[in-house]
């Protein structure tokens, strides 16, 4: 697979201007910072100078030495200081004061991103500046194997074909998948004429049986010693919310070792745009139309993934495409926890079809669903409570998100002020509980021949979470 | 008869970046790149740092041998080219070698101007453009006490560091009464100069060779001063090289004359880089700007040219680039930064000198000595003409800081 470049990305919105980024970078490297946070147009507004590791990047092409070069491998611009005559010209070449003059040194210094680890984003308190590892992902998973075969019938910019793809490649192949009644089997994951669309063995249940019919093959395969193999669901909204809700709930109760993951989509798309429990207020949808005596759907959505934390699962959490490695991230741990208990994975799916956004916006729609806090990301571990993995402060108004949906067009200010306020209230309920996760839970492991999942021993990783933050 | 898809000559930056251009968009198609040199490329922007011995002549090679054979292109070195025929599409060289091509680049780059001073001819003198030159240089300064050099640009400065710091005792002769005129006003200019008289070297500003005799080289000014010094160095200008498109059908003026897609008035011949005389961002008539972010660019433009890439921009024209150090201090320069007429400049001498241009509340030029600034992003400034009135107060309190907040804003 080709190279692709992880890096740091700056959102202007969230910085306060506290220059910790900068004090942090001059103590890793000496010298001056190698990026500067400057006044931006308005007071209180901040604006970033930072080498960009160009694609084409002219500081390079100018210099009459050779001292820099883009690295293949990770795609920063390194400079040979050995090499360098400190001229000067690659500081004509950046548009952004990208590589500067470093006054402590009198020569030129740049950001080498730390080496995969960058000080700076550490440091940063607001979320401002990130390191997006989406290169890295994209290194790794990109030339591993497809699980699903090319051409499934999915709707152009189909977001859940997305989930399911990444989600097999990330899984491997030692997995049984099953896919309810959905967009995911009607794309084609199960087949045509005998033959699966999946290449691990994959199944077609009812709406109402994923779980229950998931936990008997675990336990089978408990049972003649296979441990090794994930068994999980790909599943949509509808056969997870609502019609498959009691099996998923008793599978859960049980502490069933598996892995759910829901693809949310917000209502029943394959069978004509239905509305589901998990389609929000004030959505359009064919049950929820808009018109003289009604505009969209009346009541609220269920929060699943919250129901879910109520069950004591082993892990839950919410992702987006939108935020590729947390959602990576949280794939790891839900794969491992669900060789321990019930595993329970949503993803937010926004569907270009049935909420009339065009395909080439549907990663932007996942973007701002969670920078309005529409959809917050947070995890769960019936060891360490909830957390969240992205911050929701500072976040944008709902109505930067909805504007960008067609099933929203109709919406009046007081929709609109309804599902702010639903929002927020969602996002204090999510706080409440962070702030409230109990501590490791030592005293509460269950008693000997309880098949409750045990709260108390913590997996490697969870450990490692914890000491990370 | 050997043959290449695409015809490079020159090693240097302009072809260098043409390579890398058509590259990304063919592959395949073969490639040569031919050059006077016998080594492989380097840039003559380094040569002074060869002659003081800070850079080995082994360090400064831009490419090896791997990069070629990697980029399927022929490095073609002692080929000097001598002829072109545009109707045969084919390329003479002074070994008698014909190549063929389908689409060429000139690439020469420019040459040292030797005026015509009485006796010159008689005397050996030293210039400074390639690698050989830098190295006859260094060895003779090994040996010399004096020197002399004509001319007080970019060129001619270096090389009176390069040789005062190496103990020699230095005068320059430059005929213009400052020293690197058009990239410094007579305030930058005077910082520049003494900073060379303190460090012993003798500048004769506005004055004029009339006379050299040897053999231990005499120079005779234009006021009747004798200087005598056992080194001389031309460094009066340079001048593309053109000679072996006499006769080609080519349109020559100062330079080759380009369109801003870099094509010459010939089917399938680009040029580019020091040879070419392109759109001047200012004027917007054709001139010639010797300096390498032009070469680059105009490189890149026409390699784009070559291989049809449909992603190709037009030249947005050239400005005027200068990053100055001397003695390790700073002295930087873009666009119009010497200009006076119709125009409101903004001139500062804390922690060093700074002159802001402006035309229209927008920037038109910067310069500044010993007070280090980014010389890309007033650039960009300039070549967007971005207009500043919304924030022209803080750009002109805070130039740099203000810039970096402007072209962060550009980004998103
Ligand atoms: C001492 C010095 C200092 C400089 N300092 C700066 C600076 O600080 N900043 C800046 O921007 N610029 C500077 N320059 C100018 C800069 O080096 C040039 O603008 C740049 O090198 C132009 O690149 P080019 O590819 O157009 O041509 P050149 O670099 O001139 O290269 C021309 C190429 O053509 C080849 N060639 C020439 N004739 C023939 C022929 N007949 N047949 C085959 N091959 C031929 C040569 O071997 C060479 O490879 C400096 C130049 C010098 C000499
Ligand atoms: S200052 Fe150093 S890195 Fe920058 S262009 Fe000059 S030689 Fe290259
Ligand atoms: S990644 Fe490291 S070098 Fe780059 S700006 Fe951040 S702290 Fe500085």
């Amino acid at each position: 697979m080709g190279a692709a470049f992880d890096s740091i990305t700056f959102k202007a919105s969230l910085c306060d201007g506290c220059g910790d980024c900068m004090t942090s970078c001059s103590e890793a490297k000496g010298g001056e910072a190698r990026l500067s946070i400057v006044p931006g147009a308005k007071a209180g507004a901040f604006e970033l100078a930072i080498c960009r590791q160009c694609g084409d990047p002219k500081c390079v092409q100018v210099c009459p030495s050779g001292a820099l070069d883009k690295h293949a491998g990770s795609g920063v611009i390194g400079w040979a200081s050995d090499k360098c005559v400190d001229c000067l010209l690659c500081t004509a070449g950046c548009a952004y004061g990208g590589i500067a003059v470093d006054a402590s040194v009198s020569r030129v210094a740049k950001c080498d991103q730390c080496e995969g680890d960058p000080a700076c984003v550490k440091s940063c308190p607001t979320g401002a500046l990130e390191f997006r590892k989406a290169g890295s992902i994209f290194n790794e998973y990109g030339g591993k194997e497809d699980l699903f075969v090319p051409g499934l019938s999915g709707c152009q910019g189909c977001n859940s074909e997305l989930i399911m793809r990444h989600a097999m490649r990330k899984i491997g192949r030692n997995a049984v998948l099953a896919t309810p009644p959905g967009c995911i089997p009607g794309m084609g994951s199960v087949g045509y004429n005998g033959k699966t669309g999946t290449k691990v063995p994959v199944f077609h249940p009812l709406l109402t049986n994923t779980a229950s019919m998931l936990s008997g093959i675990r336990r089978y395969y408990d049972k003649v010693g296979r441990k090794d193999i994930v068994v999980m669901a790909l599943a949509g909204d509808g056969g997870t919310a609502d019609c498959g809700f009691h099996a998923v709930s008793g599978a859960a109760e049980r502490g069933e070792k598996i892995l759910y993951v829901c693809v949310d989509n917000e209502g029943y798309m394959n069978t004509g745009m239905q509305r589901s429990g998990t389609t929000p207020y004030g959505s359009w949808t064919s049950t929820t139309p808009v018109g003289e005596h009604m505009q969209g759907k009346t009541q609220d959505a269920k929060n699943l993934p919250m129901i879910m934390t109520a069950h004591r699962c082993r892990y839950v959490a919410t992702a987006s495409t939108g935020y590729m490695e947390d959602l990576y991230e949280k794939l790891d741990r839900a794969i491992e926890a669900s060789f321990e208990g019930f595993a329970y994975l949503h993803i937010y799916s926004p569907c270009p079809t049935g909420w009339r956004i065009p395909s080439s916006k549907v990663i932007d729609a996942c973007r701002m669903s969670v920078d309005s806090n529409f959809n917050p990301l947070w995890e769960y571990t019936n060891s360490t409570g909830l957390r969240f993995t992205r911050s929701p402060d500072n976040a944008l108004p709902v109505a930067a998100y909805v504007k960008m949906i067609g099933k929203y067009r109709h919406l009046s200010p007081d929709q609109l002020a309804h599902i702010q306020a639903k929002v927020d209230e969602q996002v204090a309920l999510l706080k409440l509980m962070a702030a409230e996760a109990p501590p490791p839970p030592a005293a509460h492991r269950a008693p000997a021949g309880s098949s409750t999942p045990a709260g108390a021993d913590l997996s490697q990783s969870a450990r490692r979470e914890i000491a990370r933050n | 008869m050997p043959e290449a898809k695409y015809l490079l000559v020159g090693s240097s930056h302009a072809a260098l970046e043409a390579l890398r251009a058509i590259r990304l968009h063919d592959p395949d198609g073969s490639m040569a790149m031919l050059t006077r040199d016998a080594a492989l490329p380097y840039s003559p922007t380094i040569l002074p740092y060869v002659v003081s011995g800070r850079s080995a002549p082994d360090k400064v090679l831009l490419r090896d041998p791997g990069f070629f054979a990697a980029n399927n292109c022929a490095y073609v070195p002692n080929a000097r080219a001598v002829s072109l025929d545009t109707k045969a599409k084919a390329v003479s060289l002074e070994t008698g070698e014909v190549w063929r091509y389908q689409s060429l680049l000139i690439a020469t780059g420019a040459a040292p101007v030797i005026p015509p001073v009485k006796g010159l001819d008689g005397v050996g003198y030293h210039v400074l453009r390639t690698l050989a030159d830098a190295q006859g240089l260094r060895s003779a300064m090994g040996a010399a006490k004096s020197a002399v050099v004509l001319g007080a640009g970019l060129v001619g400065l270096h090389a009176a560091e390069n040789l005062a710091e190496a103990g020699l005792k230095v005068s320059v002769v430059e005929m213009q009464t400052h020293v690197l005129p058009g990239y410094f006003d007579a305030k930058a200019s005077d910082r520049i100069e003494s900073a060379f008289t303190q460090h012993g070297v003798e500048l004769r500003l506005g004055r004029k060779v009339v006379e050299v005799a040897g053999p231990d080289c005499r120079v005779t000014l234009d006021d009747g001063s004798v200087i005598a010094a056992d080194l001389l160095l031309v460094a009066t200008g340079v001048r593309p090289v053109t000679d072996w498109l006499e006769g080609s059908g080519i349109s020559l003026d100062k330079g080759v004359l380009v369109d801003d897609l870099m094509r010459t008035n010939a089917d399938g011949v680009w040029a580019a880089g020091d040879v070419a005389q392109a759109t001047d961002f200012h004027s917007g008539s054709q001139a010639l700007i010797g300096i390498i972010p032009t070469a680059v660019e105009q490189g890149k433009i026409a390699g784009q040219g070559m291989a049809g890439d449909p992603y190709r921009k037009e030249y947005p024209g050239g400005l005027a680039v200068n990053t100055y150090r001397f003695f390790g201090r700073v002295a930087l320069s873009i666009g119009r930064a010497t200009a006076t007429e119709a125009v409101e400049t903004v001139e500062s001498e804390e922690g060093g000198y700074r002159r802001l241009v402006l035309e229209g509340n927008r920037l038109v030029g910067v310069a500044s000595v010993d007070q280090p600034f980014d010389v890309g992003i007033m650039g960009e400034l300039i070549r967007r003409r971005i207009d500043l009135s919304q924030c022209k107060d803080a750009f002109l309190a805070r130039p740099v800081e203000t810039g970096r907040r402007l072209m962060s804003e550009q980004w998103r």
